[in-house]
This record gives structure tokens, sequence and C-alpha cells, in this order.
């Protein structure tokens, strides 16, 4: 079992014909993703990476049934391709891209509450079922099928900790990335949600970061609704208050909101724990199995 | 990125939101000409991004020439928390009779711009916010439609605003969000808006910050970038497009991803040294990239070790190991141990590629980490 992926999910990727929608389209087809199509305004016609192009996203549904979207558009153009994608109407949408104005993104945010599509991201690598999908631009190869959830703000440490799970021989149910933007779809709560009821997943990571109260509101929901052991991560420890710290969304604000302390201890008071280094998350993980 | 006081009231004067008559100055006589050309008394304000400037004597104010002298002599060139001043802001002190406060920013939780209106302007807002939350009114705001007259006529009445000034107020909240929407700002706050003993409203003070992602449909604020960096090495970062923070420790940090830097520091940290910086290369191993960041880092004199983390997903070992080494190859000497750890795909091919000469490898984190810790533990010794 999974969530959200399988070995069924039928993807378009809009912005295929790009340098980088192409890369990750092959690098999906490759992992086994059931690509289908791609969606670029004025490709319409063209084969990518072995698949039809379609100039809307629409088309693409209409002509291949596709029920998912990875989007691979340049942040100028990607709030446009998410509000495309939503309205089409179509599952999932998995924004990518990096960098899409704020104001744009609260465009957007409202406009999810009235469509049943479920938005992951924008700002994240993506949704990984291994060995049957994944949709967006990890590294395949980390992975491994087992029984461990993990959802995470960030790309690379998630690969960091997948990575030292995977040595030990703990492989993964499905890994999600929520994205490093104060505005994001899906959230903890929600993805946190899924995975308990996923009868496979028998322990989740979930790796947080400075900014925004995401965590304490997950720190909050894990106490009064998981059975499902969860085991945390917290970067950002160090950020000096006031300063972006890469992500848009990791920044502790001047009146001391969204720090890592606060945030250790509200996963604490839950029950949950916090390794001072992915390392012991792993650790942790392995005890609460 | 924030703009400066000086910036930001340009930008509300052309907005039409009324602000105190002022000009910039560099020099000590610039800001007396400037001074005199004004109504006395004058208040001298140091430009730079610095909180509590008038406690830490950044603000001074002047009744005539001699002090307006004295108050640019002390305050130009001063050093204000590690930032030297170069420029002060020379404005009109206004006569007023009470303090509101204005703003507006993006409300993360509820995915939306909200309006801010309090009574208690002139202070800290952020100790109002805590201690009665209540005196400040909030009014959502529906992006798409941008605020209504409604709205901020609702939230300066809530607020208690009286009603002779109201309107004026009101229309300096709708000029404020619309300045906010039209900028792709993150953050304008008037703190205080004074109401002066003629009953007239005035942007007192000015705090504008914007949306970095957004500054390619803002060609107008994106020419003030510039002007608006916090010190040498973070403008030095613009122009390389890194996403970058100076910190005050000596153990330098370069790797890829947001959470996997601020993972980096906090290892630092943890091990007993002190971070210097956040430096995420991001995705890709380009070798001028490679070469960009090794050339941040080793610019902060306080650098004593470099910690160099990459877990390549699409980022390749083998290409970041080559960059690596042809980045080091041009030094002479090199001016500080790097220490290096690659994990991910083709990460053995990329520690097999590494100069030994050059460079410590670490396989992993963990370790990486420790080392270069131990390694500017022992520079700053020497």
């Amino acid at each position: 079992m999974s969530i959200l992926v399988d070995d069924d999910t039928r993807v378009v990727v809009q912005g295929i014909t790009g340098g980088e929608g192409k890369f990750h389209a092959e690098q999906m087809i490759e992992y086994g993703t059931n690509v289908v199509a791609g969606a670029v305004p004025g490709k319409g016609g063209q084969e990518v990476a072995g698949v039809p192009v379609y100039d809307t996203v629409n088309q693409a549904v209409v002509a291949e049934n596709a029920d998912a979207s990875v989007v691979l558009v340049p942040p100028a153009f990607a709030a446009d391709a998410v509000f495309e994608a939503l309205d089409t109407p179509l599952d999932l949408v998995v924004a990518i891209t990096e960098g899409i104005p704020s104001q744009d993104m609260a465009k957007v945010y409202k406009r999810l509450s009235e469509v049943d599509t479920r938005l992951l991201g924008p700002n994240c690598p993506g949704i990984i079922t291994p060995g049957e999908a994944k949709l967006g631009i990890l590294p395949g190869n980390i992975f491994e099928a087992g029984n461990v959830g993990l959802v995470s703000r960030s790309g690379t440490l998630t690969y960091q900790v997948v990575d030292s799970l995977t040595a030990r021989g703990v492989g993964q149910t499905t890994a999600i990335g929520i994205g490093g933007d104060p505005i994001i779809g899906t959230d903890f709560i929600d993805a946190l949600e899924l995975f308990e009821a996923d009868p496979d997943t028998e322990a989740v990571v979930m790796c947080g970061e400075i900014g925004g109260e995401d965590e304490e509101a997950a720190a909050a929901y894990i106490d009064e609704h998981m059975d499902t052991p969860v085991a945390g991560f917290i970067a950002g420890r160090t950020a000096p208050p006031g300063k972006r710290m890469g992500h848009a969304g990791a920044i502790v604000s001047g009146s001391g909101t969204g720090t890592a302390d606060s945030k250790i201890s509200a996963l604490n008071d839950a029950g949950v724990p916090v390794g001072d280094t992915p390392e012991e998350v792993a650790d942790d993980i392995e005890e609460l199995l | 990125m924030k703009l400066h006081e000086y910036q930001a009231k340009e930008v509300f004067a052309d907005a039409g939101i009324p602000t105190p008559e002022s000009a910039l100055a560099t020099s000590v006589d610039e800001a007396v000409e400037v001074a005199d050309a004004l109504d006395y008394p004058v208040a001298v304000k140091a430009q730079v991004h610095v909180g509590g400037r008038g406690k830490a004597g950044g603000i001074k104010l002047a009744e005539n020439t001699a002090e307006a002298r004295e108050a640019a002599e002390s305050i130009l060139g001063m050093d204000l928390k590690g930032y030297t001043v170069d420029r002060v802001l020379v404005e009109e002190a206004v006569d007023f009779t009470n303090e509101l406060y204005v703003g507006v920013t993006m409300d993360r939780s509820e995915g939306a711009p909200v309006v801010m209106v309090s009574e208690r302007g002139g202070v800290d807002i952020e100790s109002v916010a805590e201690e009665a939350p209540e005196d400040i009114v909030r009014e959502h705001v529906d992006p798409s439609f941008g605020l209504q007259a409604y709205q901020a006529r609702n939230a300066v009445y809530d607020a208690g605003i009286e009603q002779d000034v109201a309107g004026d107020v009101a229309k300096i909240v709708q000029g404020v969000y619309d300045l906010w929407a039209d900028s792709d700002a993150t953050e304008v706050e008037i703190n205080p808006v004074m109401v002066t003993s003629e009953r007239d409203v005035v942007a007192a003070d000015a705090v504008m910050k914007l949306d970095e992602d957004a500054l390619f449909r803002q060609p107008a604020f994106a020419d003030m970038e510039e002007d608006a960096a916090e010190d040498d090495l973070e403008a030095k970062a613009n122009e390389y497009g890194f996403d970058y923070v100076r910190l005050d420790g000596n153990t330098g940090i370069i790797g890829n991803g947001a959470g996997l830097v601020m993972t980096t520091l906090d290892l630092v940290d943890y091990y007993g040294g002190q971070p210097a910086n956040f430096l995420d290369i991001g995705g890709g191993a380009k070798a001028d990239r490679v070469a960009n960041a090794l050339d941040m880092v080793f610019s902060d004199e306080n650098v004593d070790s470099v910690v160099f983390n990459i877990f390549g997903g699409i980022t390749r070992g083998d290409e970041v190991a080559r960059g690596i080494n042809s980045a080091l190859e041009q030094f002479d000497e090199i001016p500080t141990p790097v220490v290096v750890r690659l994990a991910g795909t083709n990460a053995a091919e990329g520690r097999e590629i590494l100069n030994d000469d050059l460079v410590t490898v670490e396989e992993t984190l963990e370790g990486a980490v420790q080392r270069a810790v131990e390694y500017a533990d022992e520079e700053d010794i020497q």
C-alpha cells in the first residue's frame, strides 16, 4: 500500500519541452512512472520522452485520461500552470517550481479551497512510492519499498534521512515533499492523516524546519489523532531571526514565532522524539518499529 | 529584500501616502544643507537595517544648524550593531498628538493577506500583539479582489480611531494595501502613523519588504536592490545568485538544498563549532557555481575552515568533485582547510576524483562537520 500515487497514477508533465521538464520526465519514466502525456502551449503534436505533447492540460486529460500532473514550469508562469491543472480538474497536482511569487500563491490557495484537487508544493521535490511511481525530481535509487512514511519541507534533507533508513534496511511506503514555501497546498497534517489511514505505514518520519507554525499544529494533531508512531527532525536551530534561510518559508519572525525550539518542544510534548542529527532520526525509527 | 527607510518613503510619496518632508545625505555638509532647507526641528536618522536605531543613538533631533551638524557628525560613520552608517535621512520633525499603527503582511497560516490597524502605534507592535492582541484589528483580504473600501473603514473604526481623522487613516490603509499588492511586497508597515496637532495624518516611519521571487516583474524595485543590500558579502551573493546569510562564526558552510544546509549549520553548532554562514548552492553542479561559492565563503575574513556538503539527486558527485578541484587549483595557497562530503548520485566516483592534496574527504555528514570544526578550532588558535 501507499498513499496518493502508485502504479495506476496517469501523469501529465506540464513544461515537458523545457530542459528540466524533459530531463525529469525521462527520469520519471525510467523509474517506472506511468507518464502518459506532456502539456506545453504551442508545442502540441510533438513527442518528448516518448510521450505525446498537447497544447493544454485539458486536451491531455481528454486524450490520455491523465489524473495527476507534475508542474515543471518556470516561476513566472507556474501559478498559471497550477490554476490550469486545478481547473481541469485532476486528482493531484505536484508543483516542483521554486520561486513562485507569494501573492500568486495566495490566489492559488484561495482557488484550492473551491476545488477537490490536491496540490503538493510548490517548491517541493515531489512524491515517491518506491518501486511504483515518482512524481517529481527525487533520486529514485536511494528509496526502497518498506513500511515507513516520510513527510518533509526540504528535498535534500529528505534524501539524507532516507539514505540512512535505506542503509539500515528500513524501506518506505511513500515519501512526500510538501515544499519550502510559506503558502503550500498539502501540509503536515494532511500528509500525517493519510499515513495514519494507510495500514502499511508503521511509522512516520516528519522533517520540519523553522518558520510558520505548521509543525506545532502537526504536533497537536499527532497527540490527539495518531496511533502510528512518529519521529521528528527540525532544521534551523542556529538560524538568526529575520533572515530567510534559503526556503522562502524558512524564516524566524522578529516576534519569535517559527523557532526550532518551539517546534521541538511541541513535538516532544506530543511524545515525538526529535533527533539532534539525521542519523539519530534513523535510530529513533528503528526503535519505534 | 528590505528597503531602507528613505527608499520606502520615496515609494510612499509616489503612491500618494503622506510622509514628512525629508532628504537623504551622505556627508555632514550635505546633511546640514538639507536640514537648513527644511523647517526646524529636524530628525537625523541613520539608514541601516538595524532594529532599535533610536535607542542605539542612530536617530537625533536638531533644533538648529549647529545641532544638525552635531547630529550628522555623530551618526555618519558610526557603527550601529556591526553596520557602518554611510547615509542619513534628514526629516522635518512632526508635532504630533497621537501615534497609530498600520501594516499589511501575508498571513501564512491563512494563506491570505491581512491588514492590521491599531491605536497603539509608536511602540514595538510585536509586544502589543503579545500583551493585548485585541488592540490590533485584523482584516483578511481576498487577494483576487483586493482590499475593499469598506474593509479599510471597518478596520479603522473597529480600532477606535477618532472620527475626524478616520477618513484620512482609512485612505492610508487603502494606499498601503494597494502598494503592497502592486509592488509584490511581503510586508508594508507604518509605525507610527502620526496624527499632528493640526489633525493631519502622516507616515512618520516606513518599513517595506519585497518578495525576492517577484523582482523579475518589478524592475523599479530590482534597481533598488544594490542600495538595499545589508553588506558587501550579501550584495556579492545577490550577484552570484546564491541564497546566502552571514553569521558570526568561523566555520564556513556550502551545501545544496535549504533544509540540508540549515542542518549542516545546526551540526556545526552541535559539535561545538560556530557557523560562519548559510550558503545554498542549489541544484546542478556547474564548475563556475562551485568556484563562486568557494569565493563567497573565502571572502569572509572570519572563516577558518569550510565544510562542503552535497547530497546529489540531480546533482552528480563526480561533477561537483571536478568543480571543487578546478576551483582550488587556482589558488597558490588555499585560504582555509576544506572538508568535502559527497553522497547520492555518483558520490563514490566523486570521492575518487577529489584531490586529497587540496581537500579532506569525509564519507558521512557528521564526520565532515566534526572535522571542519576541528580545523576551525586549530586555525583559530594559530
